[in-house]
């Protein structure tokens, strides 16, 4: 017997920053607004690696996974990030956010990245970009 | 400017270099001493450093500012694997005593001053320093200078901590003792509200939470047996210099005032230097845009303004492409240009505390201030009279970490809506194709390199002696009644590496996690 | 492993494997409710083994997270095999939520934890369905214990709660904490209590208050049938104090209900209340298709118009049974 009719299903992503990085303000706005658009965040902040992000990911069966990097970390750490998740076969997108100049956007985006946010990009962007990642 | 001679005060009542200072620590103001033009530098290997060290020193600086990079502020080596792709980018990296000699080649330690912009791992950095200038044949108590070894701050804003927050302030306690007792002319702690602005708390905020965990470290010295005057008058702090220009000048007078009323009424101090807040100013590295960078140069000349109006002991101004990378030299030299234009050109440093009797500064002074009260009747109560208790608890339970996400929220919301406006950024954004992203990128060498050498002086230092120096850090971190220096100081001679002795200290105090509190 | 392409059958036979992300898409159909949990629900009943189910609960920062994540790390090195189901609070206003509880267990976890949050939904009982379910999928993957943590509030901690064979109350030292304890209920629902940042001043004061508050309900004959009264137990689960200690109070807790019989009789009782919930769900949900297709005439007594509804579903369940 079906109970009550399911609920939209809803979207889960992961949110972390990789390596030391200690810079949060920006990624703790973007779970806010994550969060008031729904979505649930499961937010496990500083200082993680691609495994412990991962085994996360798993658990948690996200939808998607979001990055934020400071300190010209994302052409190192954004690769390390997706050759991690080929190798997990976790085939869910990875959108990376902070300071990244359009010189690195192409390799990134080779590299697999599927979708590069702005600092201070708006509340808008931030929330269809996660969605277009998700149901391209 | 027009030949007419000018005062070094105005106003009737209270003076600068009076109790409570509101309108600044000396009479003079900057005619008898201009603020330090102290800029930050640090990058790539100790050599690389070294090597800037001396151009500063050649053009006629007598500070050195060194920054670290990201591993070594959070007590890891260059070969640890959370190390990958940091290793020389956003400092200097040193793991051993053998960088730190690199560092000060050919440097009379005893002759210049040194800020190090260091916390988590800070007494090791400062027993390298010590062991260096030992080694040259200066002595301990003539090393003139600064560590910021703020630890409050790392769990509310910067997040480079190692241990939790009890244990790292035994750390803190213990180089203030040392300090006190060895080296009077260096300044233990430089209480800093910079980075807890730039996490997005308001200007209240800043002020408030930084007076606070200064009050903190003094309950902490006070209850370790320190006299308030002796070491009140080695602390100094470090505030942010924002866009809101008399917000900004408003925060800086209240700051003074605050303090030197609580120094002297809540904690007995007698000494006027131990009353009085001397802080060293960084203009607003989140204010500056990516988009459209030159307007950045406006901006940091607005906020040099403010803290030369403020009446600050020491400035760093930020270069103008910093929104995306290190500065190019180019950038670096404009960003001291402009402070020497508002030092020289614009007349602000001929009168100490300008705006003073200003109603609106008057009145943000006192504004600043109330905010700043509340918090700390908030704390007390937190704390059951204790502010360093009610600083703990806060610690603890998130409040300051949640109230600078709240404040950090808001900000955004406000750009995002065009209620704040940021000029080429939310508005006025025409010329963002002229943009010329100018990057420094660091040379991946470093790494190499560093490795190497970290290789070599584990290869060639005597193991035995490291172990043993290591276990007697961790005997000591054990004991609470030892001072952890000397152990730290003959650990870091034996070399053992900056990680190793973060390690041993870490079998004793633990690790801390921080909750998620967005 | 990709899941992405493997039907209903091959991913509980992927998950019943070990693979995590399995496991971790079982559990996101159970939390969608409706058929897809009913799926999960009949692919797993049957697999399960009886898992000891632990809820741990109590005041926002008392350190449930923390505790919880120590007992992730001793449960490994005692031969056991933890899932915990990290509970969070759903915003009322956007439904959208923060799951921020695994950041202080992840670095604890030994090898095989299995870490899952789930945030409450807010849809009415919601949490009451999906809470057996999630546990379900877990004991049927051969975790155990289940460790159910959440915030002592309200529904949430009555819908856990109502999971649980053994509920652990957390409090922190401090003259209110008992009191408030008691106020929230938590006294009735506690099996262990746990006293955790043990080290603080207070925490002797905050024992000898929960004690006589026990003393009461043991006067007032609140107490259990066979005499059980439930412990108090002194942690600091930052560093791992007494933790060793509190688990050896739930193994006893467990041992008394399944001596006594009452472990089995609690199961059932839990199975009772599911299944009422969920006919309960579902009939809700056609009474109020019903009711909004009405017609409602205000000149009616709500008598005679609720004894119209009422006829009217039964005849819809009357003729969905195929009866005259």
């Amino acid at each position: 017997m079906t109970t009550d009719a399911a609920a939209a299903p809803k979207i889960r992503i992961v949110l972390a920053k990789l390596g030391l990085d200690g810079h949060d303000r920006g990624i703790k706005v973007v779970a806010r607004i994550l969060r008031d658009a729904g979505m649930e965040v499961i937010y496990l902040g500083l200082r993680q690696t691609t495994d412990s992000i991962v085994d996360a990911a798993e658990q948690e069966d996200a939808d998607a996974i979001g990055l934020s990097m400071h300190n010209a970390g994302h052409l190192t750490l954004a690769p390390a990030m997706m050759t991690a998740l080929h190798a997990a076969d976790l085939d869910i997108p990875l959108i990376v956010g902070g300071i990244v100049p359009d010189a690195d956007i192409a390799a990134l985006e080779a590299a697999g990245v599927a979708a590069i946010l702005g600092p201070g990009a708006p509340a808008e962007d931030v929330v269809a970009a996660v969605r277009a990642a998700i149901n391209p | 400017m027009s030949g007419v001679p000018v005062e070094p005060v105005y106003g009737d009542g209270p003076l600068p270099g009076q109790y409570p200072y509101t309108r600044g620590l000396h009479t003079s103001g900057y005619r008898s001493r201009l603020w330090t033009m102290r800029m930050f530098a640090g990058f790539g290997t100790a050599e690389d450093t070294n090597a800037r060290f001396k151009e500063i020193l050649r053009n006629g600086g007598t500070g050195l500012s060194t920054a670290f990079d990201m591993p070594t502020l959070m007590g890891r080596d260059s070969d640890s694997p959370w190390a990958l792709g940091e290793v020389g980018r956003a400092g200097v990296a040193v793991d051993t005593l053998a960088d730190m000699e690199d560092l000060f080649a050919d440097i009379d330690l005893g002759q210049v001053s040194t800020s190090m912009t260091i916390n988590g791992p800070a007494a090791s950095i400062l027993a390298m320093y010590v062991a260096v200038a030992e080694k040259n044949g200066v002595a301990r108590s003539a090393l003139a200078g600064t560590i910021q070894n703020d630890i409050l701050k790392e769990y509310q804003a910067q997040k480079e901590y190692i241990y939790p927050p009890r244990p790292s302030m035994r750390i803190v306690t213990d180089m203030v003792k040392f300090t006190t007792a060895e080296m009077p002319k260096w300044h233990p702690i430089s209480i800093s509200g910079y980075h807890i602005r730039e996490a997005g708390s308001t200007a209240a905020q800043e002020l408030a939470f930084t007076l606070a965990n200064g009050f903190a470290y003094v309950e902490a010295a006070l209850a370790e047996g320190q006299d308030i005057n002796e070491f009140g008058r080695r602390l100094s702090f470090f505030f942010n210099s924002h866009s809101d220009f008399f917000e900004e000048i408003g925060k800086f007078r209240a700051a003074r005032r605050i303090w030197a009323r609580w120094m002297k009424e809540r904690y007995g101090a007698t000494d006027p230097k131990a009353m009085m807040c001397r802080f060293h100013t960084q203009t607003a590295g989140v204010s500056l845009t990516a988009q459209q960078p030159e307007n950045n140069i406006a901006r940091v000349a607005i906020q040099a303004l403010a803290a030369a109006v403020g009446g600050t002991q020491s400035l760093h101004t930020d270069s103008y492409d910093e929104a995306l990378a290190l500065p190019t030299e180019k950038a670096a030299r404009i960003a001291l240009r402009t402070q020497q234009i508002v030092a020289h050109e614009t007349g602000v440093a001929n009168v100490a505390d300008p705006l003073g009797g200003a109603p609106y500064v008057e009145w943000m002074t006192d504004e600043m201030q109330r905010q700043a009260e509340a918090v700390f009747a908030h704390l007390d109560e937190l704390g059951n009279g204790s502010i360093l208790e009610g600083c703990y608890a806060g610690i603890e339970n998130g409040y300051f970490v949640g109230e600078i996400a709240d404040s950090a929220y808001r900000y955004e919301r406000g750009v995002n809506a065009g209620s704040r406006v940021v000029v080429g950024v939310n508005e006025f954004v025409e010329g963002a194709e002229d943009d010329d992203p100018n990057l420094l990128r660091v040379d991946p060498s470093t790494e190499d390199y560093q490795r190497k050498r970290l290789e070599a002086v584990k290869h060639d230092r005597d193991s035995i002696a490291v172990s043993a120096a290591l276990a007697q850090v961790t005997a000591d971190a054990e004991d609470s009644t030892v001072n952890l220096m000397p152990s730290i100081i003959d650990a870091v001679k034996a070399y053992a590496t900056e990680e190793e002795i973060a390690m041993a200290m870490e079998q004793v105090f633990g690790t801390y996690v921080e909750q998620a509190i967005v | 492993m990709s899941i992405g392409n493997l039907d209903f059958d091959e991913l509980v036979a992927a998950a019943r494997g070990g693979n995590r992300r399995a496991i971790g898409r079982l559990i996101t159909m159970v939390e969608r409710g409706a058929s897809e949990a009913d799926q999960v629900t009949d692919a797993t009943h049957s697999h399960t083994t009886g898992a000891h189910i632990v809820g741990i609960t109590g005041a926002p920062g008392a350190g449930k997270s923390t505790l919880t994540g120590q007992l992730t790390r001793l449960l490994p090195q005692l031969g056991r095999r933890p899932a915990v189901l990290a509970v969070d609070p759903s915003s009322p206003l956007t439904g959208g939520a923060i799951l921020g509880d695994r950041v202080r267990m992840d670095g604890m976890a030994g090898e095989d934890v299995f870490i899952r949050s789930v945030a409450t939904r807010g849809h009415a009982g919601g949490l009451a369905l999906s809470v057996p379910g999630c546990v379900r999928v877990f004991d049927a993957m051969g975790f155990d214990p289940v460790l159910i943590e959440t915030v002592g509030v309200g529904q949430v901690e009555v819908d856990v709660v109502g999971a649980a064979d053994t509920t652990v109350v957390v409090v922190n030292p401090g003259w209110g904490d008992a009191v408030q304890a008691n106020k929230a209920g938590l006294l009735e629902v506690a099996d262990v209590f746990v006293i955790n940042k043990a080290d603080r001043p207070g925490a002797t004061d905050t024992r000898r208050d929960l004690e006589l508050m026990l003393d009461l309900s043991h006067v007032s004959g609140q107490e259990d049938a066979a005499g059980y009264r439930p412990p108090i137990l002194m942690t600091t689960a930052t560093d791992g104090t007494g933790v060793h200690q509190l688990w050896d109070a739930v193994l006893a807790h467990h041992h008394h209900l399944v001596s006594t019989g009452q472990l089995a009789a609690r199961r059932i009782s839990r199975l009772r209340y599911e299944v009422t919930n969920r006919v309960e769900m579902a009939f809700q949900s056609r009474i109020q298709q019903a009711a909004h297709h009405l017609e409602l005439d205000p000149g009616q007594s709500p008598t005679r118009l609720a004894h119209d509804l009422a006829q009217q579903i039964g005849t819809i369940s009357k003729s969905a049974r195929g009866d005259a």
